[in-house]
């Protein structure tokens, strides 16, 4: 097992290097100079020049990504151009708003899909997994900004009982910071919920069918503990893999979820970064997402080995 | 059978916990007067430095709050005295001599005088300067400093729109110390110190204890400038009063929704943001004025503003607003007339229509002022393409730098900007002596009143000429707090003046 993890490992490892590459030649293949933004419609070329030079825009391709490799690798991510200061401080502050967001919504989706998606398979097709499948489908048609709209609509603006958005920092007792996440962590969270629901149901469903299930009612367990106790874990492992791959919709969803709630997260330093070619802070967030899919991925796979034995022998 | 397991009990029971908890906490205290304010802007700027990069949003949060200038302009577009107490303009327009202001200094103690107006207009002029209004300093040959308390600007030619320009963002004076740090701590003179900058999220500002002018100090005691750039989330922020002001709320569509809000009040006014579209004037068949002036008169400018901005803002007729000193309402020269639009077509070799591409940002209003050119311009036989490009950036390149397009359509937002067209190389490819004419004579005045006069002619030919079709200015839909007072209804430049604003009790 451990063989094969150290060559997930390395697969890993060259994954984020041809990733790096990518990013740096698409980047550089964007049309718009940063220059040219930051200085407006009146500026004169012996000005763009100027800072083009001070940006260190002038220089080669390659020696550009070389100094950025060279500098991501020994952990300086550059100074970003439109805020003048380094980005890694930029993108550990906008961590700390995506990170427990992305947590939170993946909680949530797990407290509503788990429970919802075994019911539905123990009352296969009966009103129960109906009412389970209409939410479900509802759940994966409506997007996440969309949903976060109602939010606001209900428990900001005439409830009163969370933020209409923004962000009040970790700084305060952490009570106002994890109010302020918890509407956007329920708009992220549904349609997650929803698909994940779906997938613990068909998943559980075949392992209800399978002989042992059986054997353990025939031993007179009462069918809750045949479901929870012996379904329940061999099905994880397709709810794992979707979990893994639902991450990158949950990176992504972010940056819409963010911009509806105004919160300061990694998705909206993208955005902002894209229309201002903020290049180096592009590369260096895009690096990261890139990163955090893959390694999640990765140890989406690890989980599975541990998970199920089979695995370990079947792929040697 | 037997349900144990009520929809999603976990998640349910932990969200009820939350809110539970979120309405037992106490809200802020109610009775004492406020004296902080939090005002709401869609875009964040890039740095706090007016003096090195050009983004509006810059000057909207430090300008007149942080940094000032030798001149300034007030809520009425007019040029009033700043840290220059008062000034002198030689016969022939080539000497200025300021007279300074004594008493004034930096948030950091430095002492502003006249060696730091020539630091400050030597760096903006400088080889290596990227202030992004450059050229308002070209005319400018030496800086003399006699005394302290004098400064001297030798010019190369008059300049009459110098002592407005100095009044710019772009002109802000800076620290010899602080300079290079005013990008992420800026350091200047104003009625507020800056505090605090929360990338993504707010600039926070307190007042300034130690102002050089305690007539007009600030009567806020903090005040925080929150980014929200979603309009939707603009509106929610307002109405959850997480945000007391939004001065340029971002979607006319949304105003009606503030109706009947008993807390806050909307108020419109106009921006120097002109919207128009601009045309190639070096390619064919923009290169024929008759072209230009045929699709002037295709196009209902009352109904553009109906669909395009839900009918605020105000139809121009020229590269000048209602702000600006010496407007004319030009609307008429080539009013909506699609009959004649068409005969003029017909005499310019057109009568059976013509095709062309229109570039158009992915901004909203551009989008939308697009589509209803097009239907405006099929009803004389013109198609017109619509290709969305990507603004700034891709704009930038193409259209700005490039002149790689037909038609386009922008907002420009510098004021006073109508010398644009006297511009070589300029997107428009418009080249007029006859108006290059006028632009220069306007620099040749410093009186106020022929400038005005000037700019009266300016506005003329281009009116006739339609080197751009002139649609309409942006208006300021300005949501705010009923008892907010004092922010500026108008926008003769683009900035949020905080020293008059206050809550009234």
């Amino acid at each position: 097992m451990i063989g094969l993890v150290a060559r997930r490992f390395a697969g890993l490892i060259l994954t984020l290097f041809i990733v790096s590459v990518l990013i740096f030649t698409v980047m550089d293949l964007l049309p718009g100079d940063p220059a040219s933004i930051m200085l407006g419609t009146s500026a004169s070329p012996d000005t763009l020049a100027a800072l083009q030079r001070e940006l260190g825009l002038d220089q080669p391709l390659p020696v550009r990504y070389l100094a950025w490799l060279g500098g991501v690798l020994v952990g300086d991510l550059g100074v970003s151009y439109t805020y003048g200061v380094p980005v890694a401080g930029l993108i550990a502050e906008r961590l700390a708003v995506t990170l427990p967001l992305a947590f939170m919504a993946i909680l949530i989706s797990l407290a509503i899909a788990i429970p919802a998606g075994v019911q539905a398979a123990r009352s296969r097709n009966g009103p129960v997994d109906v009412a389970i499948g209409l939410f479900s489908y509802t759940g994966i048609a409506v997007p996440s900004f969309w949903f976060g709209l109602l939010l606001i609509l209900l428990f900001a603006t005439d409830l009163g009982w969370f933020p209409a958005g923004g962000f009040p920092g970790w700084g305060e007792g952490g009570v106002a910071a994890v109010k302020a996440l918890v509407l956007p962590a329920l708009a992220l969270a549904l349609p997650q919920a929803a698909v994940l629901t779906r997938v613990t149901r068909s998943a559980v469903l075949d392992v209800l069918a399978e002989d042992y299930i059986r054997t353990a009612r025939a031993k007179g367990l009462s069918e809750r503990a045949a479901v929870w106790r012996h379904a329940l874990p061999a099905a994880l492992v397709p709810i794992v893999t979707m979990l893994g791959l639902q991450f990158t919709f949950l990176v992504a969803g972010a940056v819409l979820v963010e911009n509806v709630f105004n919160l300061p997260g990694l998705g909206r330093l993208a955005f902002q970064a894209l229309s201002q070619r903020d290049v180096i802070v592009m590369q260096d967030v895009i690096l990261l997402f890139a990163a955090l899919v893959i390694v999640v991925n990765f140890v989406a796979d690890v989980a599975h080995l541990v998970l199920d034995p089979r695995l370990r022998t079947v792929q040697r | 059978m037997r349900i144990r397991f009520p929809l999603s009990a976990v998640a349910t029971s932990a969200f009820l916990a939350t809110a539970v908890m979120a309405t037992i906490l106490p809200g802020e205290a109610a009775s004492a007067p406020k004296t902080s304010a939090t005002i709401g802007m869609a875009v964040e700027p890039t740095g706090l430095d007016p003096t090195i990069a050009a983004p509006v949003a810059i000057g909207q949060v430090t300008w007149q709050n942080i940094f000032e200038g030798l001149t300034t302009i007030d809520r009425n577009g007019e040029i009033k005295p700043q840290l220059a107490q008062s000034w002198d303009i030689s016969e022939d327009g080539l000497t200025y001599t300021f007279k300074l202001r004594e008493g004034v200094t930096f948030h950091d103690g430095e002492v502003f005088d006249s060696s730091v107006a020539r630091f400050t207009i030597e760096r903006a002029r400088g080889e290596d300067s990227v202030n992004p209004q450059k050229r308002y300093f070209a005319t400018i040959e030496s800086v003399e400093t006699p005394d302290p308390r004098t400064l001297v600007l030798k010019l190369s030619r008059p300049t009459g729109s110098l002592l407005y320009w100095l009044a710019w963002p772009s002109s802000s004076m800076v620290g010899t110390r602080s300079a290079d740090n005013n990008k992420t701590t800026p350091i200047g003179t104003g009625p507020f110190t800056f505090v605090r900058w929360a990338k993504g999220d707010k600039v926070e500002l307190a007042r300034n204890p130690n102002y050089w002018n305690p007539d007009a100090a600030a009567r806020l005691e903090t005040v925080a400038f929150r980014f929200v750039p979603d309009p939707q989330a603009q509106a929610a922020a307002l109405k959850a009063g997480d945000v007391d002001a939004f001065p340029e709320f971002g979607a006319p569509e949304l105003m009606h929704s503030f109706d009947g809000d008993e807390r806050l009040v909307t108020v419109i006014g106009n921006t120097e943001l002109k919207v128009v579209a601009g045309m190639n004037n070096d390619r064919k068949p923009f290169n024929d004025k008759r072209v230009r002036q045929a699709l002037m008169m295709a196009i209902d400018r009352n109904m553009i503003l109906e669909g395009a901005w839900s009918g605020y803002g105000t139809p121009i007729g020229s590269h000048y607003t209602p702000n600006d000193s010496g407007y004319l309402d030009l609307t008429d020269t080539y009013s909506y007339d699609p009959e004649k639009a068409k005969a003029l077509l017909a005499e310019a070799g057109f009568a059976d229509g013509l095709t062309f591409t229109i570039k158009a940002p992915q901004m909203a209003y551009a989008q939308r002022t697009s589509q209803i050119m097009q239907a405006m311009f099929a009803e004389i036989g013109v198609t017109m393409n619509i290709e969305t490009t990507e603004f700034p950036a891709k704009w930038v390149s193409d259209v700005l730098k490039a002149a790689d397009y037909d038609m386009t359509i922008v907002a420009h937002a510098e004021p006073m900007d109508i010398d644009i067209y006297a511009r070589d190389p300029y997107y428009f490819n418009y080249r007029n002596p006859a108006f290059n004419d006028v632009m220069d004579k306007v620099q040749q005045t410093s009186d106020a009143g022929e400038q005005a006069a000037l700019y009266g002619e300016a506005q003329k030919i281009l009116a006739e000429d339609v080197p751009a079709l002139y649609l309409f200015v942006m208006p300021k839909l300005g949501v705010w707090d009923r008892k907010l007072k004092g922010l500026w209804e108008n926008e003769s430049i683009p900035s949020n003046v905080l020293t008059e604003v206050y809550w009234e009790e």
